[in-house]
């Protein structure tokens, strides 16, 4: 009889231990790799920022998988060593089924041979180099549109900005030189000529040599591929040397308000081709969402300056864990066939993933949306010639 | 013609900075002979303390610049008391450490406190440009050229011809006599290592404005100082002086008829060059052997 109740008993403990234990469940792991420190801080602390929002939105939601979602946030301290680093890190060490970053190209291509030799998924959320779609690694699947998207999303405008002679200044990276390049090419293809084509390194803060030599040509527009960092002090050097052209930035960084606060009066006039308009939700294509997340950041405090690079964090951990969701489980593997068949709502628009890249090893590639604005008097204000179309 | 005039100026202006930033390094550098990798670090904290200076307390632009001096030479002054006099008579290597931990500690700190988030210094000067002929150039770099140039007059005088500069030179060439000849040179030690910070921090304080305030903002200066450093020959004044202006024009040239990428490499072909031909500097007088 004792022995009975014993076992009732154990058999009833164990029943209460239980129950709170399948509640608390381990949660599924994201590992987010941002340049939280370095020159380009402050992109990834924004990242980081809307990655959260993403984390906690899920969260409310009942988590994926009836489990919570817990981000592992890795620094890659704005440099491709470290970016590879991180990534083994989170891999070995966290065990996560899946990864988002690593915002830089030249960071993102140090942490792929990374994912090629574990097998874990990546979802690329800001690196527009083509080379990351190309190379054959069949563990990226990239929301960010590669310089090439971008130049062709740009190509319907192309005759209302009525450019006759582009010249490039750009980052002297993966993302600059290809930005340029592919720029370039559209350019020529649509029968505008292309001018000078002038880099400058990524911490360099004196641009005026390559100002001085675009100016010496007889181009009308100027394309400038950077930081925003750098884009204010180009912005700035050019207005002290008289550099009369249209400026036209790309790459989807160059957060506008920042600009006009920065580099004032030089900023006027500027158009910049961006991802997400914070300005204008209602002129997102899921206006419902744009609008609760960029009232959710304004009530976390956060700078609204950072909208234009947050938004990517959140659309990064939305298909990372809509991968998950799929796989029924939070295995690499299974992870990496599931995120073919993600078809969510981002904030910047539909992400659903194509191939590209050599047959056999294509990597994932989703088809952006492409936003233009320009700074007017001060303002941010959507250009006539899009506000038509 | 134009082309080759702006591109002159432009880099006149640029190696003034550097100059600037050389002649702080030198003295710190070459008459120490203390590897000082926070050099950069005190001309962040120079150009944030303007910034500090103008939205906390309303001082104007021109009231802060001396202000980030003093806080740039005071936290130099604390730097060498506190950690660098323990060290006295260690190794170069040792030293080398505790001013590269010195560097990551500040950097950090300047992320923590400021953000990563770049910030601008608005300048007292309109943003019209002056056209002189076929070039142009803002107002604030000529006032900035200016300034550099009397800061680095100032700092060669005190060098060359005051008591205080003469103990100096005094005690970096030979302790113990200088030590016998009545000269403190504790003190000394700790007034030099504070006035090549204040000489940093001068040069965040005037470079703020032209560019952008961020924490790694010192790491391009730190190497812009020490190239300047060598090819002006360690310790060299006037050398680091001209220094900075060679480096300026040659990189401004590079960038205008070589190509813009190879910008930093056309600096460090001519170091390199410097160094392989005249090792102890490009303005070196000829050394008294013996």
């Amino acid at each position: 009889m004792i022995r009975m109740l014993a076992v009732l008993l154990s058999l009833l403990s164990s029943a209460l231990v239980a129950a709170p234990v399948v509640a608390q469940q381990e949660p599924v792991k994201i590992g987010l790799i941002q340049p939280l420190s370095g020159p380009v801080a402050a992109s990834g602390n924004y990242i980081r920022m809307g990655a959260e929002i993403a984390r906690d939105w899920i969260n409310a939601r009942g988590g994926v998988l009836g489990r919570q979602v817990q981000l592992l946030v890795e620094d890659n301290k704005s440099d491709p060593k470290e970016a590879a680093t991180a990534a083994e890190k989170l891999i070995v060490r966290d065990k996560v089924p899946v990864i988002v970053g690593a915002w830089g190209s030249s960071m993102t291509l140090a942490a792929m041979p990374k994912l090629e030799e574990y097998g874990v998924p990546m979802v690329v959320e800001t690196s527009s180099a083509s080379t990351i779609t190309r190379r054959g690694n069949p563990w990226i699947f990239r929301i960010s549109p590669p310089s090439e998207m971008e130049a062709l999303g740009l190509e319907k405008y192309l005759k209302d900005f009525g450019i006759k002679q582009a010249d490039f200044l750009a980052v002297n990276t993966d993302w600059g030189r290809g930005a340029a390049a592919a720029f370039g090419d559209v350019l020529k293809k649509s029968g505008s000529s292309v001018g000078a084509t002038e880099f400058m390194d990524q911490a360099a803060t004196d641009m005026n040599a390559q100002i001085t030599k675009i100016k010496s040509g007889s181009g009308d527009t100027l394309f400038l591929t950077t930081s925003v960092e750098q884009i204010t002090l180009v912005l700035k050097q050019a207005q002290e040397q008289r550099l009369a052209r249209k400026v036209i930035t790309t790459g989807g960084s160059s957060a506008p308000s920042q600009l006009i606060k920065q580099a004032g009066p030089a900023a006027d006039g500027t158009y910049h081709i961006l991802f997400f308009l914070p300005w204008f939700p209602e002129a997102m294509p899921d206006a419902k969402l744009a609008k609760a997340f960029v009232e959710e950041w304004n009530k976390r405090g956060y700078p609204f300056d950072g909208l234009t690079e947050g938004f990517r964090g959140h659309d990064g951990v939305l298909t990372a864990v809509e991968g998950v969701r799929l796989a029924g489980k939070a295995d690499p593997k299974a992870v990496q066939q599931a995120l073919w068949k993600v078809d969510v709502m981002g904030l910047n628009g539909p992400i659903k993933f194509e191939k590209d890249g050599p047959a056999g090893k294509e990597s994932g590639q989703s088809k952006p949306s492409i936003f233009i604005v320009q700074i007017k008097d001060g303002k941010i204000a959507l250009p006539g010639f899009v506000a038509k179309k | 013609m134009d082309q080759l005039l702006q591109h002159l100026l432009n880099g006149v202006l640029l190696g003034a900075t550097y100059s600037l930033l050389g002649i702080g390094l030198t003295l710190i550098f070459g008459l120490m002979n203390v590897v000082n990798f926070a050099h950069g670090e005190f001309y962040t904290l120079g150009a944030y303390a303007v910034f500090a200076a103008l939205y906390g307390t309303g001082l104007s632009f021109f009231a802060a610049i001396p202000l980030a001096i003093a806080v740039g030479a005071l936290a130099g002054a604390t730097c060498e008391r506190v950690l660098l006099r323990p060290l006295r008579g260690e190794s170069i290597d040792t030293v080398m450490l505790v001013m590269i931990g010195v560097w990551i500690a500040m950097q950090n700190a300047e992320l923590i406190g400021w953000g990563g988030v770049a910030k601008s210094v608005p300048a007292p000067f309109s943003t019209a440009p002056l056209v002189l002929g076929p070039v142009s150039v803002s107002p604030l770099r000529v006032f900035v050229f200016a300034v550099s140039i009397l800061v680095i007059l100032a700092a060669h005088l005190l060098l060359a011809h005051t008591r205080l500069g003469r103990a100096m030179r005094a005690t970096f060439q030979d302790r113990e006599t200088a030590a016998l000849m009545g000269v403190r040179i504790e003190r000394i030690h700790t007034i030099t290592f504070a006035f090549g910070a204040g000489l940093a921090a001068a040069a965040g304080a005037l470079l703020g404005p032209v560019f952008l305030l961020y924490p790694s903002m010192g790491d391009l200066a730190s190497l812009k100082a020490f190239s300047v450093v060598i090819l002006g020959g360690l310790g060299n004044f006037a050398g680091a002086a001209l220094g900075g202006l060679v480096l300026g024009v040659a990189e401004e040239l590079g960038a205008g008829y070589v190509s813009s990428g190879y910008r930093d490499a056309v600096g460090f072909a001519i170091i390199v060059t410097v160094l392989l031909l005249r090792p102890s500097g490009l303005f070196a007088r000829a050394e008294r052997v013996g």
